[in-house]
């Protein structure tokens, strides 16, 4: 019965597409039967399976990256209606038709959708947005944190580097070399720790660097595209606060 | 200079001094409305008699605009705008603080060259500006760009000192960001009256009185 009633509806996808990271890109359309429940990656699974465009031609299936489908790996973000977000997550019931699909471009595209997200993780290292804890001997346990700082530090460790926040940025572009809202709210995440707050000032010194936390302009579109809800422009203002504090340490110090 | 602290520089430099030199400059422009063309010439002998004057001047005005004018052009066209995807307010002001810095640059070295390079070069004395100003005000085209390039600065130092505030960590969650844009963009409307309210006054007849001649210069100065 259902199947009936939902035979005749079709959803419309217009998809930015590219063959290789150096030729122009073109837009194609397509026709998809209506199913109740679809998103945007069942689409695009949809199109893989039976290739064909609007104008009835056999055509290379569209390429995208996904993993987890429950929007916390962060391989599927693209621009959908002109918004950056996980495709995962993204119910053809909640977007307006043709549904437009584009690659986020601050990144080097790949192909088609797939897009090479590899500054995010070159930011994380610059950052170094970890713990050392290797030694030669057994550390021991080390100091525990507060359950009040362990409850705003875990919506931190939410960000997937799926790269949404830095392509809202009107800072992240080919003519600045900002970092972007991610990292510096590792750096926040990372010094809260109690034993991660033993380097606090070497991820503070990497912040201090050319296309450090000075490229943010305060347009605050990152914490409102953030699809994990992380506030960004707390972390970004926290960091301003614990850099500027520390510019002074490093001049009145020695 | 390493970006970090030239942008920092950027940043107060915005405020101190020359957010100060905003304030001063509308107080002196207010005293026009107050005390009309006795008033002003009276605000602007105060301000000349200040000591050491010309120092003030070069490090307490023109050097810091130099710098944040010129830095912040840089800034300006390092921006890449996607307002009509991101319809949020502070997003707006995003760009607004872009787009006003760049007008109010241009607007200064307009309006540097009509008063001060013009006493600089002896064309007109500190007591005659007020007539200066007022033969610019009665031309109803640059009336129009005063009033534009004012409420401009106005807007471009109120938001300014908003940005300030979250770049050097002072107002760090979204409540304190909240309530420090409702104080900066209320600062915004009082600045902006009171500049255009003195651009008002401006066009008085009173101001005319300075001579027929001075305006005549003016005239043939822009």
């Amino acid at each position: 019965m259902a199947d009936t009633a939902t035979i005749s509806k079709k959803v419309k996808f217009i998809i930015t597409r590219q063959n290789d990271p150096e030729s122009a890109s073109y837009t194609e359309e397509f026709e998809l039967d209506y199913r109740p429940g679809m998103n945007v990656i069942s689409a695009l699974m949809e199109i893989q399976r039976n290739p064909v465009n609007l104008k009835g031609e056999h055509i290379a299936p569209v390429c995208w990256e996904s993993n987890c489908l429950e929007e916390v790996c962060g391989a599927c973000s693209m621009v959908i209606n002109g918004k950056p977000r996980q495709a995962c997550a993204a119910l053809i019931d909640n977007l307006e038709q043709p549904v437009r699909i584009e690659p986020m471009r601050t990144f080097p595209i790949v192909r088609d959708l797939v897009i090479d997200r590899s500054r995010m993780f070159n930011s994380l290292k610059r950052v170094k947005a970890w713990i050392p804890i290797d030694g030669t001997y057994d550390l021991g346990p080390g100091p525990r944190m507060a359950e009040k700082k362990r409850q705003w530090a875990y919506e931190l460790s939410k960000c997937m580097t799926c790269g949404v926040c830095l392509e809202a940025c009107p800072n992240v572009n080919d003519k600045t070399n900002f970092i972007g809202p991610a990292p510096i709210s590792q750096v926040r995440l990372f010094n809260a720790h109690p034993t991660g707050e033993m380097n606090a000032e070497e991820r503070l010194d990497a912040l201090m660097e050319d296309g450090g936390i000075e490229g943010c302009g305060n347009s605050q579109n990152c914490v409102r595209a953030c699809p994990k809800g992380i506030p960004l422009t707390t972390s970004i203002a926290e960091m301003n606060k614990a850099t500027t504090k520390h510019m002074f340490k490093r001049w009145l110090g020695v | 200079m390493k970006g970090f602290y030239s942008r920092k520089l950027h940043s107060l430099l915005g405020v101190i001094p020359l957010g100060f030199f905003i304030l001063e400059h509308m107080l002196t422009n207010f005293s026009a409305v107050e005390g009309g063309s006795q008033g002003f010439k009276d605000s602007v002998a105060l301000l000349n008699s200040l000591p050491l004057v010309l120092v003030l001047e070069i490090f307490g005005i023109w050097l810091p605009i130099l710098y944040h004018g010129v830095y912040g052009l840089y800034i300006a066209f390092q921006a890449k705008p996607n307002n009509s995807h991101f319809r949020n307010e502070r997003n707006f002001r995003y760009l607004m603080q872009r787009v006003t810095g760049v007008i109010v640059f241009a607007f200064i070295i307009w309006h540097l060259y009509e008063t001060r390079l013009q006493v600089a070069l002896g064309n007109v004395t500190h007591e005659e500006l007020g007539g200066v100003m007022h033969g610019i005000v009665m031309n109803p085209i640059f009336f129009t760009l005063y009033v534009i390039s004012v409420v401009a600065a106005s807007f471009h130092f109120a938001n300014g000192l908003w940005s300030f505030l979250v770049s050097w960590g002072i107002t760090v969650g979204p409540r304190a960001q909240r309530v420090s844009s409702h104080i900066c963009l209320s600062l915004f409307v009082i600045v902006s009256v009171m500049f255009v309210w003195s651009l008002f006054a401006f066009r008085s007849i009173e101001f005319q009185t300075d001579g027929v001649a001075i305006l005549q210069t003016v005239k043939t100065l822009i």
